[in-house]
């Protein structure tokens, strides 16, 4: 494999991993807290056509990003008040978000379909190519992500509420004040996920364009054994397999690129098998649960 | 002890449990560099007690002081801002935290950016002192138990704890990590705490305690101080004078049948949660009720599920009616003609959304297949025939299980169970939480059986009851057999000590 | 998990009926309450637009007829996730099962094209419906072996299969005939499921109907789905009357994939006639939603799918002629959930 070929595939794997890696960021918050979100993709889609419509009404992209992040944060809330507030199933209402967030996306992106847009502008850094803003950002944001979860006692409590809620209220701990700021920080990265995609990537707002990006983050947030530091590799690993691919069909090599796409996913399930049969599986032990108070 | 006021009083504790009293203390402290020993039987009331203490339960009455001054305890939390800990049975740490982390979830007073590093002075002195030498950074998970529960008392000491209360300590640890514990209490006394250690094991009392304190029934029989206390007044207190049981006429004993089971030096394999069993050797034929006795928890469970082949052995056989039964499945040993009565009805027995119908119809075999369907005229005319055959009156069938009584649950097991007329019965603590009019009926209902040539495995605790209804007993103490008994030894003097490991059991 | 055990499952359960029938009678209301609210904002006469929208739907014949054509694969991608609900299993996984029973059919229907009908149609069903439990065997024995969660597996095999799909149509499979997407080659006139003159109601809704009524036949009459509600209901309970769990995960799991393929079958036979790239909109995850709102019971499940097929048909119609975004059905469809879930305090997750 030759320099220009690697680089090529390695900077397109990091731009195309950029939103996995906010959004599985996020997911991974949530499900520390013992919540799943199976409607991650929905909080993407109103991050990227709210940034859209924002960016293109004032010009500005990095309001757009700022509104996108504000408009995941809402639509995570809103699927907080169901799960904690109403205590509903998780995995019914995560699918609710879904459709909610394809219908909203659309409502709000069909003014601007085909609107020309001024995207996030690059910054080079000498001898290490030229990205945007939010990719710079991506891995630091993994790094305080660590420090925020492993050492600081916010963070001890929400892993706490995910493995035991019964044992973080004996503790003293709020569970569901908990959970919801854990969904707030969530919808934020979600939003910012989505806003990537669309304001750096493709540039444009149509239906559904986060092409299952966020079932991707949610295996990937396994895939990451719910650690943000693996999650950096695993954005790679996954980013990279599209735009490997992408980058191979370009110089006419004869790899499917159908075969390649299911890499990620069966490797996810291989990874889950062995660590079934080692039972050394690392899921908060109360994800998807609802808490029911001191019983 | 000194003069200082108490570290704990409690006076005039009251609680209950629907009609259940399951605490009347008069009066009960702890002072410092004390250590007070809670005993009695399973039922006494010591956990409760405990708990209340502890701000997990709230008293119906009584009245509490620490250190001279008059509190509510609303709440564990606000129990150890008082200084008060409690380390429970299954511990409340969290597995995958590390060790330093569940420390760290307890401690108030830490600032909002946390490391190992900073508790790692506070944990020094204290670790060492206890004996703990884990690596912080080890999630809990992967400790030893008798590690985990240093870890325990570790977190409860840092988070401020001057009063200390151990429920059965001893209950998940192995005999070498006993000595442990015993120095760490030692340790702790000395340096000032106040103890209260739970338990039913009069060995460990002997080794530990100042004072002692035996629980009967829900009250505070007696209080002995170390130098006044041997067995002979600990077990008189806690089981009481051997009173005549005045036993129903029992059906003639009768020449001992053909071999039912056979269990030849059964050894289960280790598990986390459960009790190993280790060469538990025994026979049961027809027309025999089999006792056995102990304290639940020393393997009961594992030795019933064995039997009915829920659990494989490690090693050892299992023969039943001669053949041989090792590898069986659940519905094949029932089908044989054996049936199953656990001590968790509803949880483990019945399904819970289902009708007694349903709840009837189930594990039946054979018996009520018709076609695709099932012989639902046949469920109630089973139903209809049980009044003869258990005494009590047939439940109706379209009730919900889960609405049902507790007694009326197990008759539901019963009448399933022992409708079509079972070879072997294994009954779980078959009348635990039953009233007097439902228990003797389940008592009457075996002896039937056993005269109807069934044989009869029973467990129980309440030794007044496997006196009365076994023609042979033996005593299960952590996961082996350690006695055997005809009925010529049916006292509770004799049979006691055994269940409790005292050092006299001859 | 979802479903409530304690309905007996009957084949007629009047209170369950009653109850499955208001809640459809309230969320339609609801429906047409959120859409009127849609139409006002959007400076449009609600009134008129659902008289026109109505008529259409229900005076037309045809209109009806595409309703039964929606709702068809609804029926059999919900029995998908009903099916294992009732032991207490979460299949998500009806997309990918749905995705390979077409594959699968299509691989006969491609190499059997000489077959007459009445051997090749059954061949390609009984194929259909192999495919997609073969997808749902692999999910199944890993929950019974305890070794990974089954909404993980099967959700992560939801995305496997079409690219499976794709794989094909765009290299062994693919048509010759040019087209803006890839295809395979159209099935011969012997692969197809016949459908009813002048509308595109097909076998598959017979299908359908049959597997309802079996489900809800087996799991109140029969012997086999007393045990499947028992273990729903207390799983160590049945371990300990005999009651082969494992055994039973496996074969349910199964049974419900291969429904799902017998869907995606019906599509590829009856409706595209070909194996196309895109098969499904999410036909897998409405079926979820179907299942999860009808309580698991045959009766309502047909309900539940004929009122989504009613949601979606009038969205599409308003799309056509009030120019309202079909996206305002996902939004619709997404409100009246969100009001459901809240309601039910008292269900735990799985």
């Amino acid at each position: 494999m030759s320099t220009p070929f690697a680089l090529a595939v390695l900077s397109s794997s990091v731009m195309s991993g950029t939103s996995l890696l906010y959004a599985t960021l996020g997911e991974l918050v949530g499900e520390r807290a013992g919540i799943v979100n199976l409607g991650l993709e929905g909080v993407m889609l109103i991050g990227a056509s709210i940034g859209i419509a924002v960016c293109s009404s004032t010009g500005d992209p990095y309001v757009g990003v700022a509104a996108a992040s504000l408009a995941g944060m809402a639509a995570a809330l809103l699927f907080g008040y169901i799960v904690i507030g109403r205590r509903a199933n998780q995995l019914a209402s995560g699918l609710t978000l879904l459709f909610f967030g394809f219908g909203v996306s659309a409502l709000i992106g069909r003014p601007f379909v085909g609107a020309a847009i001024t995207g996030l502008p690059r910054l080079g850094l000498p001898g290490l190519g030229a990205f945007d803003l939010l990719v710079w950002l991506g891995a630091p944001t993994a790094v305080l992500l660590w420090w925020l979860l492993f050492r600081t006692r916010w963070g001890l409590a929400l892993r706490a509420v995910g493995e035991d809620p019964a044992a973080a209220f004996a503790a003293g701990r709020r569970p569901d004040v908990i959970q919801y700021q854990a969904l707030a920080v969530a919808g934020l990265l979600g939003g910012i996920g989505g806003a990537h995609l669309a304001l750096a990537l493709a540039l444009s707002w149509d239906e559904g364009m986060t092409a299952g990006r966020g079932f991707i983050a949610i295996a990937l947030v396994i895939f990451a054994r719910w650690n943000p530091l693996w999650a950096i590799l695993g954005a790679l690993v996954f980013g990279g397999a599209e735009s490997l691919q992408l980058q191979l069909q370009a110089r006419g090599a004869a790899v499917s690129p159908f075969l390649m796409n299911m890499i990620p996913y069966l490797l996810t399930l291989l990874v889950l098998v062995f660590w079934g049969f080692n039972r050394r599986f690392a899921a908060p032990a109360a994800l998807g649960r609802n808490y029911f108070g001191v019983e | 002890m000194t003069d200082a006021p108490a570290l704990l009083e409690a006076n005039g504790v009251v609680k209950r449990f629907g009609a259940l009293l399951a605490n009347d203390v008069a009066e009960f402290a702890v002072h410092a560099g004390e250590v007070v020993a809670l005993v009695g039987e399973n039922g006494a009331g010591k956990s409760t007690l405990c708990k209340i203490l502890y701000g997990y339960y709230r008293p119906d009455a009584g009245e509490f002081r620490v250190a001279g001054e008059r509190l509510t305890i609303t709440s564990p939390r606000e129990a150890r801002r008082h200084g008060i800990g409690m380390v429970f049975q299954n511990l409340s740490l969290i597995p995958a935290l590390t060790v330093w982390e569940n420390i760290a979830l307890y401690v108030e007073d830490l600032p909002w950016l946390i490391g190992p590093a900073q508790l790692r002075r506070r944990m020094r002195r204290l670790a060492d002192r206890l004996g703990l030498a884990v690596d912080p950074n080890l999630p809990v998970g992967r400790l030893a138990v008798g590690d985990r529960q240093k870890v325990e008392i570790l977190k409860q000491l840092l988070a401020g704890a001057k009063l200390l209360i151990l429920d059965e300590p001893t209950k998940v640890l192995a005999p070498q990590e006993t000595e442990g514990l015993f120095r760490t209490i030692a340790e702790l006394r000395d340096e000032g705490y106040g103890l209260i250690f739970v338990t039913h094991k009069l060995r460990e009392v002997l080794a530990c305690a100042d004072r002692i304190a035996v629980m009967r029934q829900g009250r505070i029989v007696g209080t002995l101080r170390k130098s006044e206390a041997d067995e002979a007044t600990l077990l008189a207190l806690m089981f009481g004078a051997a009173s005549p049981v005045v036993a129903p006429p029992r059906s003639p004993p009768k020449a001992p049948g053909e071999l039912a089971l056979q269990l030849d030096r059964i050894t289960t394999a280790p598990e986390i949660g459960a009790v190993a069993l280790r060469d538990v050797s025994l026979t049961l034929r027809s027309g025999e009720i089999l006792g056995v006795a102990g304290v639940s928890g020393n393997g009961q469970r594992e030795l019933a599920e064995v039997v009915l082949g829920l659990r494989r052995q490690l090693r050892g056989g299992k023969r039943l009616w001669g053949e041989d039964a090792a590898t069986w499945s659940v519905a094949r040993v029932r089908e044989s003609g054996i049936a199953s009565i656990p001590d968790d009805a509803l949880g483990l027995a019945l399904i819970p959304g289902f009708t007694v119908r349903e709840n009837l119809a189930l594990g039946s075999g054979r018996r009520y297949r018709a076609g695709l369907d099932l012989d639902w005229r046949r469920v109630a005319a089973d139903m209809e025939s049980s009044r003869a055959q258990l005494h009590f009156p047939p439940l109706p069938l379209d009730a919900i299980a889960a609405v049902l009584s507790g007694g009326n649950q197990q008759r539901l097991v019963l009448t399933r169970e022992l409708v079509h007329g079972p070879k072997l019965i294994v009954a779980l603590y078959p009348t635990r939480g039953l009233d007097a009019r439902s228990t003797q009926a389940v008592r009457t209902v075996f002896d039937e059986a056993r005269a109807a040539d069934a044989a009869v495995l029973l467990f129980s605790e309440d030794l007044d009851e496997l006196f009365v209804v076994c023609d042979r007993l033996i005593v299960l103490r952590e996961g082996r057999i350690a006695g055997t008994f005809s009925p010529e030894s049916f006292n509770p003097e004799t049979i006691g000590p055994w269940m409790v490991g005292a050092a006299n059991a001859a | 998990m979802p479903h409530d055990s304690a309905i007996a499952g009957r084949w007629l359960p009047s209170l369950v009926v009653g109850r499955g029938v208001t809640r459809a009678f309230a969320i339609a209301l609801i429906a047409l309450a959120v859409f009127a609210l849609l139409l006002l904002a959007d400076g449009k006469d609600p009134l008129r637009a659902y008289r026109d929208t109505l008529v259409y739907v229900f005076g037309n014949t045809y209109g009806f007829s595409e309703l039964l054509v929606r709702m068809t694969p609804l029926l059999m991608t919900s029995i998908a996730v009903a099916l294992p609900s009732r032991l207490g299993l979460i299949n998500v996984g009806g997309e990918g099962q749905l995705y390979m029973g077409a594959w699968l059919a299509t691989a006969g229907a491609l190499c059997f094209a000489d077959l007459p009908a009445w051997q090749l149609l059954p061949l390609i069903t009984a194929l259909g419906f192999a495919g997609g439990g073969l997808w749902a065997l692999v999910p199944g024995i890993l929950r019974a072996a305890k070794i990974v969660n089954e909404t993980i597996s099967t959700l992560l095999l939801n995305y496997v299969a079409p690219l499976i799909v794709s794989f094909f149509i765009f290299g062994a499979w693919r048509s010759a005939e040019s087209s803006a997407y890839p295809q395979s080659p159209a099935f011969v006139d012997a692969a197809r499921l016949p459908s009813l003159d002048g509308t595109r109601i097909h076998l598959g809704l017979l299908f359908g109907l049959v597997c309802l009524a079996l489900y809800g036949f087996a799991l109140g009459r029969t012997r086999w789905g007393l045990e499947i509600r028992a273990i729903g209901g207390n799983a160590e309970a049945s371990r300990r009357l005999g009651i082969p769990v494992q055994g039973y995960m496996i074969a349910v799991m199964v049974v419900a994939g291969g429904v799902a393929g017998m869907a995606g079958m019906a599509e590829v036979s009856a409706i595209q006639g070909r194996l196309v790239g895109e098969l499904s909109p999410g036909y897998g995850y409405v079926g979820f939603l179907v299942s999860w709102l009808a309580g698991g019971n045959a009766l309502s499940i047909l309900l539940m799918a004929f009122l989504f097929a009613v949601v979606s048909s009038v969205g599409d119609i308003l799309q056509i002629t009030q120019g309202v975004p079909y996206a305002v059905v996902n939004v619709l469809m997404a409100v009246i959930l969100f009001i459901v879930l809240g309601q039910r305090q008292i269900m735990r997750a799985g």
